[in-house]
């Protein structure tokens, strides 16, 4: 475990041992619960998570990344502390998704000035340590960049779908990526997401204490904004329209444009036998392949493993993709013409 | 093929493997690997474990297979079916192909043999005897083919190399028996990723999905001192030795490209990606359970060999890989093009009988462009 200063962990909570930073500072959950005078903290907490959940950033006590007065340390740590009692006693998943997301974007920014800091070199080593030891990123400074090794930044990159992001698009030398502190910290955006989510999912359950009551039901109450509903048109996207075309004028569809369509459909659950007479047009057609191809993308041969539809990046690179203004910045073909429902 | 053809076929290649075992070796960490093969007209036999040379020697001298595989993957039980294998890592594996170069001369040493009649033409949509659409396309790759491939191994190298960190002696570079060559990468940092991620690595060293922005174009706004330097290392050099063609044209060329406007820089892009952007077979490379031909085995599409190249530069397929016996046979040779083998030319031959060294009778045969007759 990281050794961090009372500043540090206000800025990375999460870096904490909740029950320990109690004991040390001489509290036990009870008295949260229980103790009128420290309901307000309850409050922040519940403020805390309020804000997480309409997907903005919790504006801390923090100025910079110094403390506005030294009271106000604890009660940051205090605060994301009992944000996640709150949230376990809830139990609902879809806020501790969001605290999750928005807690990891708050640390993103200290994480940036960190890695920025040109007067503090401890600070700097701080935020590399975190990356390093959290998320088994070798990051070195280079001149004025951070460099991690190409495979490190592909496992990381590969489920950004902006084309800035593509390895193509980036400053690549002798096995190293180079990026500004801005990008390597959003590069692990997700996995601090993951980090924070798993830490609170893995949480033990507290205790309920009447303190907690009200605004534990004002969280359930709070998560049903979140469930969404969807409709979806039917139509399908350019790019199955086009391969469904070339496939009946019996022209020849490449390899990936078949692939293509047998996982859109199949995930759209047609079934193999509605499928493969697309395919009869196909010049070098036959009937026993199709359907062992078919089968074994459907995952029902072979390894078992289910196949599903390329992404709109992938299919660019293919010149698979037709794109049109009613795809709506979609990054899979099979959420073409799904929206949110309108009578809701 | 018929049963005589395809025993003269596994009789060669018996004597093959017979007398250069020395050639055909199991690669390192072998119980970690899958080993696969196939026969003459039947399917593949894979999931198999080897220990050692002994035990592929004693494998190809009792199937006397037409094609033998090795995967680039490491598992734990490599015997076992693909989900139980319990996956570890895989070699970076390339596949250039002289067929995917679009080179001007293929045309000239291409035929369409029907599917229906067996008939050899230069037709290509239709049988001109039968009418057929059933044609498959016959080869013979040219000095051309072997020398543009080459090309695109050095260009390979050079990014591997240079952009992405590979140490120049863990890459080997092999003759793949039949129209181009194959790479394959020890030991690198790539070794663990998974086929999403080689699949972006393959869109870098293809030149694909690049945005005008990386190379200094913007929608507005336009910085002249964003483009590329001649002397920048990676894609931005490269893009700038491709476009500007010298350090002189370079401020005139960044004025056209800024006066031409955004979407026009894409097409550049699109260009610059199909001149200078690596041709390799993508498939492959994102395959990280792929069995890959075994290095010193032969190819059944040529009955030549696949062979470790030391020099590239002065590696010749037609001499170098090359090992099949001279002795004389007989065949009826269908072959209307000319081709070089062991410094000898042969054809072309219009559906005649002639008596030519084993090694040139076979090459036509895997060719299906000549028979034993009946």
């Amino acid at each position: 475990m990281i050794a961090l200063g009372a500043d540090e962990i206000a800025k990375y909570p999460f870096l904490a041992d909740a029950g320990q930073y109690l004991k040390d500072k001489g509290f036990t959950l009870e008295q949260f619960g229980t103790d009128p005078d420290l309901k307000q903290l309850v409050e922040k907490a519940f403020n805390r998570i309020e804000v997480a959940a309409n997907g903005k950033i919790y504006q801390s006590d923090l100025i910079g990344d110094q403390a506005s007065n030294q009271a106000s340390l604890p009660r940051e740590v205090f605060s994301f502390l009992l944000a996640i009692v709150l949230l376990k006693l809830s139990g609902m998943t879809t806020l501790i998704k969001r605290f999750a997301l928005a807690e990891a974007r708050r640390a993103e920014k200290y994480l940036e000035k960190d890695l920025a800091n040109i007067s503090d070199e401890s600070k700097k080593q701080l935020a590399i340590r975190i990356i390093n030891d959290l998320f088994s990123i070798q990051v070195k400074k280079q001149n004025d960049f951070f460099v991690i090794s190409v495979s490190d930044y592909l496992t990381h990159s590969i489920n950004f779908h902006e084309r800035e992001w593509k390895l193509i698009n980036r400053h690549v030398e002798n096995g190293l990526v180079f990026l500004s502190p801005h990008e390597t910290v959003r590069l692990i955006r997700k996995e601090l997401g993951t980090y924070i989510n798993s830490k609170i999912t893995n949480a033990k359950t507290p205790p309920m204490f009447t303190s907690f009551e009200e605004p534990v039901n004002k969280l359930v109450t709070l998560s049903k904004k979140f469930s969404t509903n969807f409709v979806t048109s039917g139509e399908y996207p350019p790019c199955i329209k086009h391969a469904i075309e070339t496939l009946e004028k019996g022209e020849n569809l490449p390899h990936s444009g078949r692939f293509m369509l047998a996982t859109f459909l199949l995930s759209k659950n047609q079934s193999i036998e509605q499928i493969s007479p697309l395919f009869k047009n196909a010049p070098d057609y036959n009937e026993r392949v199709t359907l062992y191809q078919l089968n074994h993308l459907a995952g029902t041969s072979g390894s078992g493993t289910h196949y599903s539809c390329p992404s709109c990046e992938k299919l660019k690179t293919q010149n698979l993709c037709f794109i049109i203004p009613e795809c709506d910045n979609i990054i899979n073909p099979l959420q073409f013409g799904k929206r949110l429902d309108a009578r809701k | 093929m018929q049963e005589n053809n395809i025993k003269f076929l596994e009789d060669s290649f018996k004597k093959y493997y017979f007398e250069h075992f020395d050639l055909i070796h199991v690669p390192d960490r072998t119980s970690e690997r899958e080993f696969g093969f196939q026969k003459f007209n039947s399917g593949m036999t894979r999931h198999i474990s080897i220990k050692d040379d002994k035990e592929l020697h004693l494998l190809l001298m009792k199937n006397i297979p037409s094609d033998v595989y090795c995967s680039n993957g490491y598992y734990s039980f490599p015997n076992l079916p693909m989900n139980e294998k319990d996956w570890k890592e895989a070699d970076l594996i390339f596949d250039i192909d002289a067929k995917d170069l679009n080179l001007e001369c293929r045309e000239n040493h291409t035929v369409s043999r029907c599917n229906e009649c067996n008939e050899i033409s230069t037709q290509k949509n239709f049988c001109a005897k039968c009418n057929s659409t059933k044609l498959e396309q016959k080869s013979l790759p040219c000095k051309n083919c072997i020398d543009s491939s080459k090309h695109e191994v050095f260009k390979l190298s050079k990014i591997l190399t240079e952009d992405l960190g590979v140490q120049p002696n863990d890459i080997h570079v092999y003759f793949s028996g039949n129209e181009g060559f194959h790479v394959h990468v020890y030991n690198s940092q790539f070794q663990k990723l998974g086929s999403r991620e080689r699949s972006e690595l393959t869109d870098y060293i293809m030149f694909k999905g690049a945005v005008p922005e990386t190379f200094g174009m913007k929608k507005f706004n336009t910085n002249r001192s964003s483009f590329p330097n001649f002397e920048e290392k990676g894609w931005r050099g490269r893009f700038s030795k491709e476009v500007y063609e010298s350090k002189s044209k370079r401020s005139k060329i960044i004025s056209e490209l800024i006066v031409n406007g955004y979407s026009s820089f894409q097409r550049t892009l699109e260009g610059v990606s199909n001149r200078i952007g690596i041709k390799i077979d993508p498939n492959v490379t994102m395959d990280i359970h792929r069995i890959f031909r075994l290095p010193g085995s032969l190819n059944s599409k040529s009955g030549l060999t696949k062979i470790f190249c030391k020099d590239l530069t002065k590696f010749d397929p037609y001499s170098d890989a090359s090992f099949l016996h001279e002795n004389s046979i007989e065949i009826i040779a269908d072959c209307p093009l000319k081709f070089k083998l062991k410094n000898k030319t042969f054809g072309p031959y219009f559906g005649e009988k002639v008596s030519v060294p084993t090694y040139a009778a076979v090459y036509m045969m895997c060719k299906k462009l000549a028979t034993l007759g009946l």
